[in-house]
């Protein structure tokens, strides 16, 4: 991936390097990009990661597999519980045990309602990038509901450790159930407002449409997943097409938009907004009695020797756990396979030759936590 | 054998509902970039590049995940290298996202990938002479 | 006694005494407008804006004031000296002196001049250069990028209003503010908005003023010299204390200047459209409103990218504008009075 830049000799134009964060109000994130430019183009970005770096993967060897739990929320912290889903799936997968119906429903809705809570804080974050400082407040106005729905199950409003192996921490009660469900009642009205107030704004369709294009084959290359691969035309979900837990069992779309440009992505999540309100309603409506948590989790967990592999689709892409066990109750090696990162690495060639707002524009889009990426 | 696998590799197909994998194949180091061509020309997708310290065999592993877009698929290359003087080919050639994972795996573990364009730390500072990952590793 | 009034009355004191409640004019409104645009961003957002200091926040622009008094006057090393310490004046003189002429009421001007047009939107050039100098002398290269900015996106959209304005000196004849005011008087109908008979796209004119004065002054959507989330704070980085407390004082003193020219030029000034109350005060509401919409866009919409603020200005403001300064003459010619 190395760029031979054309010296300032032969092109005529001097360029200079731009130092884009670690503190800026752009980045989401302690993130620094180095951006070569000449004049208001990009010549060259090269991101520098590592400011946040918190070996979670060295955390994970010196820790039995349930004192690892509260890490597994602190990786990507705005989609806690989808990559604590994915490492209790792996151990479950390796341990053999079976979730309850239930636990496994529950599971899916509060993934569903974190998956939303994220988006939110996307398109607030986005928008504020983009100048308009109006969404960001009503994006948390909606969020606030969702998190104190989720602090009456859980106790925590950011860093869940809902998930436990084998089941869930805690049943959810009447207060949940209904509480829920008003909030889908008046989300799917304030979605409409979005899109007729912002989504349809021209300003920022001007800024949005054509912008940052990201081909398929590119994502395919540098293992981009999740709302960057669904905005270039392919419908990629571990939902669908790797479906884990309950998600076989309900009827949803993943929304897939062909352009490939920075509005592609940005629909991609409204939509998935309104894919995961049908969700929760249908794990609502469906959810089954019973116990979630398994019966007989031994207190000493121990792994056979060998390799246990579980991916999940938090909000950002595909999370993937590789827990690589030696027969012992503390893991040998946590592989956690970040989306941030896959979809970050794609910037230095994407941004090639774009303007600097666009360019801002097209980070915006991939949606990254700087903590997933650094770990 | 699934036809969507390159057939010159040895994959052996895996207990996906056990271990999370469809089929696995485990070559010589030197067979690894060769693997991530067939299996880009195949259509696959590269998830991740994951190192491991076998301390007690003297080897380090390295495991290779691919992905398929259109199904669930996924396949993994496994291949073992000296742990005293680790080196095996780059294969950023092949996929240009491999190029940050191995940088990570360089900083964990002191891989050397050849012919890769910028072995620079990528998450420890720039300044790092250590390999926190490693078994025998002492902060 | 009245010997010292009729003395205090006559120029060129009178003049001195206008230019000082000018000057404290524009120095309470530049510190309520922050409150006003606080307090209306609050609500937009639908939160209530500064509530602590003082009743409702009133207090708050005081308290900002002393903070900013209080803060060192940092001079960063390599940096032009003179042109750093220059450009916030420079930024805020042409518009007090814009001020001067414009008719707050029918007696209350600082010098009835007979090109008062004129001087305003000479001085207001100055403004273009004054922050060029600011991100140019800070040695900044966030500065920079934002000095460039703020010099193409200024002299796109003068072009457009000086077209425009030019169209209103056509269908009023003079550049004389007080007189252009005059001549809008007897009811609502006959102030320059709603004069269709001489110029049919009288609403497009004043549109296209209000959109140039949003650019011109740099105001959201049109903010690219200090979009934050890109460049920090823009050319006005690198000043500290109060020297980036006369920058944001300057920019609402322009947006004041070209609210007040607005209203002077289309809304009919110190006219009263019901005849009741004084002449400042129908000046005074007219102004405010336009202020109040000003405040309301920036918290509304997104930032446009800077090519596609030049483009709306090169490929749609400056055509419309033409073909409204051909038509009212044409207009004025056919049916000559």
């Amino acid at each position: 991936m190395s760029t031979t830049e054309a010296s300032p000799a032969e092109t005529g134009r001097e360029t200079f390097v731009l130092n884009l964060g670690p503190q800026h109000p752009a980045t989401h994130g302690v993130l620094r990009v180095k951006m070569t430019m000449d004049g208001e183009y990009v010549v060259r970005a090269e991101p520098v990661c590592g400011y946040i770096h918190r070996m979670q993967e060295k955390m994970g060897e010196n820790r039995t597999y349930a004192q690892f739990l509260p890490n597994t929320s602190r990786i990507d912290y705005l989609s806690a519980l989808t990559y604590t889903h994915a490492f209790v799936g792996a151990v479950e997968r390796a341990a053999k045990l079976q979730v309850p119906p239930r636990g496994e429903y529950i599971r899916v809705i509060t993934s569903e309602l974190n998956r939303i809570s994220s988006h939110l804080v996307w398109w607030g974050a986005f928008l504020l990038d983009l100048g308009g400082f109006t969404p960001l407040l009503y994006a948390f106005d909606d969020r606030e509901k969702i998190l104190d729905l989720l602090e009456g199950i859980t106790g925590s409003r950011l860093t869940y450790s809902y998930f436990r192996i084998g089941g869930l921490y805690n049943d959810v009660d009447e207060a949940f159930i209904k509480g829920t469900r008003e909030f889908v009642a008046q989300m799917r009205p304030r979605l409409k407002m979005y899109r007729s107030l912002v989504t349809e704004n021209i300003i920022l369709r001007k800024r949005l449409i054509g912008i940052g294009p990201v081909s398929a084959e590119m994502c395919r290359k540098y293992g981009a997943t999740g709302p960057v691969i669904r905005g270039s035309g392919v419908g990629y979900d571990v939902r669908k097409i790797e479906p884990y837990s309950a998600y076989a069992e309900f009827d949803f779309v993943a929304p897939t938009f062909a352009e490939g440009d920075s509005m592609a992505r940005y629909l991609v999540r409204m939509e998935e907004m309104a894919q995961s309100l049908r969700i929760i309603e249908q794990g609502l409506d469906k959810l089954p009695a019973g116990p979630v948590m398994a019966e007989k989790v031994p207190r000493v967990l121990k792994l056979p020797a060998g390799d246990y592999c579980y991916a999940v689709e938090a909000a950002r892409g595909r999370f993937a756990v590789r827990i690589v066990s030696d027969g012992k109750e503390i893991p040998y090696r946590v592989k956690l396979r970040s989306p941030s990162l896959s979809n970050l690495s794609l910037f230095e060639e994407a941004s090639r030759g774009m303007l600097l707002p666009d360019a801002l524009a097209l980070m915006g889009s991939l949606d990254l936590v700087i903590p997933d990426i650094d770990r | 054998m699934n036809p969507n696998l390159p057939p010159s590799i040895p994959f052996q197909p895996v207990d996906y509902a056990a271990k999370g994998c469809h089929f696995e194949a485990v070559v010589a180091a030197d067979k690894v970039v060769e693997a991530a061509a067939l299996l880009d020309g195949a259509g696959f997708a590269l998830d991740t590049i994951t190192g491991v310290d076998w301390m007690a065999a003297g080897q380090m592993e390295l495991i290779y995940d691919f992905f398929r877009l259109e199904k669930a698929l996924r396949v993994a290359v496994r291949t073992r290298i000296p742990r005293d003087n680790p080196e095996i080919a780059t294969i950023s050639g092949v996929y240009p996202g491999a190029n940050w994972h191995e940088r990570e795996t360089h900083d964990f573990f002191g891989i050397r990938f050849a012919g890769h364009p910028d072995l620079t730390p990528f998450l420890l500072p720039e300044d790092a002479t250590y390999h926190p990952l490693r078994k025998d590793f002492v902060a | 006694m009245t010997n010292l009034l009729h003395i205090l009355l006559a120029e060129p004191f009178r003049l001195a005494l206008a230019l000082l409640l000018i000057m404290s004019f524009v120095g309470v409104n530049a510190a309520y407008l922050v409150w006003v645009e606080r307090k209306g961003a609050g609500r937009f957002q639908r939160r209530p804006g500064p509530t602590e200091v003082g009743y409702a926040g009133l207090l708050q622009p005081v308290v900002d004031a002393f903070k900013l008094l209080s803060k060192q006057l940092i001079l960063p090393t390599g940096v032009d000296a003179t042109l750093f310490r220059a450009a916030p004046l420079l930024v805020m003189a042409p518009a007090l002196i814009g001020l001067a002429v414009v008719p707050f009421s029918e007696k209350l001007l600082g010098r009835d001049i007979n090109v008062g047009l004129l001087l305003i939107f000479a001085l207001g050039s100055i403004n273009v250069m004054a922050i060029m100098l600011g991100g140019w002398s800070s040695r900044n290269k966030y500065a920079i990028i934002s000095a460039a900015r703020v010099v193409s996106q200024n002299v796109a959209y003068e072009i457009p209003t000086l077209l425009v304005v030019i169209t209103m000196i056509m269908v009023t004849g003079s550049m004389d503010l007080n007189e252009i005011v005059r001549q809008q008087a007897g009811g609502f109908w006959r102030w320059n908005l709603f004069r269709w008979d001489v110029n049919p796209l009288a609403p497009a004119t004043f549109l296209i003023f209000y959109i140039c004065m949003l650019a011109e002054t740099n105001r959201a959507p049109f903010d690219m010299a200090e979009a934050e989330s890109e460049l920090v704070a823009g050319a006005y980085t690198e000043y500290s204390g109060m020297g980036f407390g006369v920058f944001f004082m300057a920019e609402y003193t322009n947006i004041l200047l070209g609210c007040s020219v607005a209203t002077v030029l289309f809304l009919g000034g110190w006219q009263s459209p019901v005849g009741i109350l004084p002449g400042l005060f129908w000046f005074l509401a007219k102004m405010y409103f336009l202020i109040f919409s000003v405040i309301w866009v920036r918290w509304t919409f997104p930032r446009t990218q800077f090519y596609g603020l030049l483009n709306l200005s090169w490929k749609i403001l400056i055509p419309v504008s033409l073909l409204t300064l051909i038509l009212t003459g044409a207009m004025l010619k056919i049916f000559s009075v």
